[in-house]
């Protein structure tokens, strides 16, 4: 081991601020979820937590933050002793947490959703008002209190759920997973504002799988394997190769493109495509494009773009103007399940709304979006000893790290909810996949396995169209790249001369200013 | 499954109805007591064992029980409240009634003419209200509810105009003899015979728990009530499942009052059995919309309101009071299968703490 990375040893003497937490035990039913788990976060740093799909770093933060409590172990907060029994004790100990899913009312205004639950503080007018403007100017936040909500990207929504943390009064705070949604500059931005927090004081805790962004912002890091911590590192001397061992044991990927695949073969088309929403707004414009056999189109965007519209109309969940065509055949008529049934293959970008039936058992979810055809069913009945074989072969050649098939889709980790979700919808061979974000939450080791399955799906005629926050994962998997801004497309790029920062600057309309 | 977990789920299946028993048996005696009643009078008429006539009435009874709790537990499992069984029943019955008096079609075959009207207007009746919600956006809550007044009161019309004076009341010309079903009688006639129909209850039970548990379109149906937006995206047309589910809620509605009509009634008038719809709805929270707790739910109300009969007469007691008995049961059963699991979680972590005692830290 590196002299940068020391093994085990966690048991730093106790500071004078910060969290402390020692020994905690945590299982689930089937699950050791946490066990030995120290760390020492020292008051005023950004510190990072990492580690592989289901080691437990999600359910560690919801126990600093008493979401849930843990079987055994001690937690302390300035040097006292803390338990929490609900997210309000963990308040009152200055803990808020910013949760992967943001959870702000859309119809409500900035002002509102921070002040929503928090009318005691600074009741709910001028006073209240002032306090949001204070914040938002004393950390660059940039928000203007009267904004709706629904009509901020993400990046500023998650600054708006940081508010609301600051808000209540939090010195410490927790995010779990905040750079995942996000493309680069709104990373950059996230940081910047991270670093104004740690200035002023506050601690912060966060959990990343991109380790650049880790050696990039941490003080500190944690590493967990398994359920347990397993060791620190220093992120001024510590290499991501060093990060990616400690946390799966394996060499580090990287998405690079081989010969290309690219067939003559046109299977998806779109003609002059255009969306209205409900409220008449034009969200996608004329988008027009095609994806050949073996090819992988990639589009890249801020999230919010209109990304969301295109994929679910491609899907038949959205009804649009223009033309689409699937090999050949024009698709207008056909519904959801007709356009599935044809082989298209949809990884949503919202597990949890789209992906997954979260009290189900993970065969049934097998079956979700197959119901129609084998092994899921025979037409009418539901072929459960077909499908229960089936997602063992996913849930061995994905590594889906679960107690059984029969157990609920709830108990997994997000990553391994992904994975089953990558595993599904790349069987039954389909022709065309849609793939939103497919790695998002995923350890680095998966995702260098999702990408291998993709590329050798691709190598087979597979078509693909690829959406992702994650530059390096489009660069290196695509054929061509597109992209997005305010639901048109505004530009096209070769993968293999363009630079993350054209990319960057191109999504954001910095190319045309 | 491990051996343990076959242990749990049994323990779960076991222990929760226990508990609420009890705690509805609690909760009565103290209700039987502020009345004024012996507390021991009271259990001693229910739990007095049923003389054989009584067994032939709650079978019988059980049996529409259990088709009107199927009924609006298809719904629940797609997060549609069909509040309209009590309506789609009723407006079955008096169609199925009227047809079947008019004697159309020759003996046993004119019953088989009368179950499909029953089905087909509970159908229309539910489906109604299927289509307000998918074309109109209306809560089927409400669209039911003033379905439930609009049957009771076409019911009233018809029988004012087509109807026959019968004593007080008015009725429907009774069906012809060759199409009435003698029943079963296990016992002396003198208990009365278990109706031919009750029969529809096992079918449709059966039938219905393939259909949700087995094929596709119950996957469909199990999926869109668990997360709509993800069964839209894996291709089920939800719109449609509304309308299809609930045509076959009021399909089965439609059966409810099938066995009286052809076991006893023989016609649609004053002795029509009412409210069987709402205590469906009951019954299907007891039974967790699973048709073998449905099959308990539905006994044990019949039982209670048998049993509780003779309760003025022996106990001094209205027998009304056992429908308190069955409000505290359904309660009782929601929070019991809550605390059971609860239980269950926090034993499953105690087992797995010792494994872990000496596993981890070896
Ligand atoms: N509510 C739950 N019920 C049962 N098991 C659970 C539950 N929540 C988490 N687990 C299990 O606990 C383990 C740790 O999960 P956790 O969500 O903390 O992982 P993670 O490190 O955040 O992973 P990821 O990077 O994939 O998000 C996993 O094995 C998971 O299946
Ligand atoms: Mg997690």
């Amino acid at each position: 081991m590196s002299a940068a990375v020391t093994e085990g040893d966690t048991t730093a003497g106790a500071p004078s601020g910060g969290v402390v937490v020692r020994d905690i035990l945590k299982q689930f039913p089937g699950v050791v979820a946490n066990h030995d788990v120290n760390i020492t976060i020292r008051p005023g740093t950004v510190h990072a937590l990492i580690g592989e799909n289901g080691a437990g770093k999600s359910t560690l933060m919801k126990i600093l933050y008493g979401v849930q409590k843990p079987d055994a172990g001690t937690i302390s907060v300035d040097g006292t002793e803390v338990t929490f029994s609900s997210p309000t004790d963990a308040i009152k100990a200055g803990i808020g947490m910013v949760f992967q899913h943001f959870m702000l009312a859309d119809n409500l205004t900035v002002l509102e959703n921070v002040v929503l639950g928090a009318e005691r503080l600074h009741g709910i007018g001028d006073a209240a008002r002032a306090e949001v403007a204070r914040i938002s100017d004393a950390y660059g936040f940039g928000l203007d209190p009267d904004m709706l909500v629904e009509r901020l990207g993400v990046g500023q929504r998650q600054r708006v759920e940081i508010l609301k943390v600051l808000y209540r009064g939090a010195k410490i705070i927790i995010l779990d997973e905040p750079t995942a949604v996000l493309v680069p500059q709104e990373v950059d931005a996230l940081f910047d504002n991270l670093r104004e927090l740690r200035a002023s004081g506050h601690t912060i805790l966060f959990i990343s799988h991109k380790l650049d962004e880790v050696l990039d912002i941490a003080d500190d890091i944690t590493v967990m394997r398994r359920g347990q911590t397993v060791g620190e590192a220093d992120p001024k001397t510590a290499t991501k190769k060093q990060l990616a061992e400690l946390m799966v044991g394996s060499e580090l990927p990287s998405p690079e493109t081989e010969e290309s695949t690219v067939t003559d073969h046109v299977l998806l088309a779109l003609e002059h495509v255009g969306v209205v929403d409900d409220t008449g707004r034009p969200v996608l414009k004329d988008i027009t494009f095609s994806i050949r056999k073996g090819e992988v189109l990639g589009i890249a965007g801020v999230e919010g773009n209109g990304q969301e519209e295109l994929v679910e109309t491609i899907m038949g969940m959205y009804r649009g103007t223009g033309r689409i065509t699937l090999d050949g055949k024009d698709v207008h008529h056909w519904d959801t399940r007709d356009r599935r049934e044809a082989g298209i293959g949809f990884i949503p970008a919202d597990r949890h709304k789209h992906g997954l039936l979260l009290d189900a058992p993970l065969w049934e979810n097998r079956v979700l979006g197959h119901q129609t055809r084998p092994p899921g069913s025979n037409g009418l009945f539901i072929t459960a000893s077909d499908a229960k074989a089936d997602t063992e072969r996913i849930v061995r050649e994905y590594d889906v790290r679960t107690p059984s098939i029969n157990t609920n889709a709830r108990a997994l980790s997000g990553g391994n909810q992904q994975k089953l979700i990558v595993g599904r919808e790349m069987s039954g061979d389909p022709v065309l996949l849609i793939a939103s974000h497919p790695t998002r939450g995923v350890d680095v080791g998966a995702q260098a396995a999702i990408w291998d399955h993709i590329k050798r799906a691709r190598r087979e005629g597979l078509a693909v169209l690829l959406i992702s926050a994650d530059l390096d994962e489009l660069i290196g998997l695509s054929d061509t790249i597109e992209v997005i801004l305010r639901g048109a497309l505004v530009g096209r790029f070769d993968p293999q001369s363009v630079t993350p920062q054209e990319l960057g600057s191109a999504m954001t309309g910095g190319g045309d200013a | 499954m491990s051996s343990s977990k076959i242990l749990r789920t049994l323990a779960q299946a076991i222990l929760a109805p226990l508990i609420a028993l009890i705690v509805s048996v609690i909760v009565t005696s103290i209700v039987v007591s502020i009345a004024g009643a012996s507390i021991g009078d009271f259990w001693d008429v229910i739990f007095t064992v049923p003389t054989h006539r009584n067994w032939v009435n709650i079978t019988n009874q059980s049996s529409m029980l259990f088709l009107a709790a199927l009924a609006a537990a298809i719904g629940f499992r797609m997060n549609l409240f069909n509040i309209g069984v009590e309506g789609q029943y009723t407006l079955a019955a008096f169609a199925a009634a009227a047809f079947a008096g008019a004697g159309w079609l020759p003996g046993k075959l004119n019953i088989v003419g009368a179950l499909l009207v029953a089905m087909a207007v509970g159908a229309i009746w539910a489906g109604i209200a299927g289509v307000l919600k998918v074309t109109r956006g209306v809560s089927e809550v409400i669209s039911t509810i003033m379905l439930n007044a609009i049957a009771g009161t076409m019911i009233g019309y018809l029988l004012n105009n087509y109807g026959n004076q019968y004593g007080q009341g008015r009725r429907t010309t009774p069906i012809p003899g060759s199409s009435q079903l003698s029943g079963w009688t296990p016992w002396s006639a003198g208990d009365g015979p278990i109706w031919t129909l009750t029969i529809l209850a096992v079918l449709a039970g059966v039938t219905m728990s393939i259909v949700i548990n087995r094929t596709r379109f119950g996957f469909d149906l199990r999926a869109t009530g668990m997360n709509e937006d993800a069964a839209v995206a894996s291709g089920v047309k939800v719109k449609r499942m509304v309308v299809i589910s609930m045509l076959i809620s009021g399909a089965i509605a439609g059966l409810v009052w099938m066995p009286a009509l052809f076991g006893a009634a023989d016609y649609y008038g004053p002795p029509f059995q009412r409210a069987l719809g709402f205590t469906g709805i009951a019954v299907a929270l007891l039974g967790r919309n699973r048709p073998l707790g449905i099959f308990f739910g539905a006994v044990l109300f019949a039982w209670l309101s048998e049993q509780a009969n003779p309760l003025s007469l022996v106990a001094d007691i209205s027998p009304s009071v056992v429908q308190v008995t069955q409000g505290v049961v359904v309660l009782a059963v929601v929070i019991a299968y809550e605390v059971v699991r609860r239980w269950m979680a926090a034993y499953e972590q105690r087992e797995l703490k010792q494994a872990l005692g000496t596993e981890v830290r070896a």
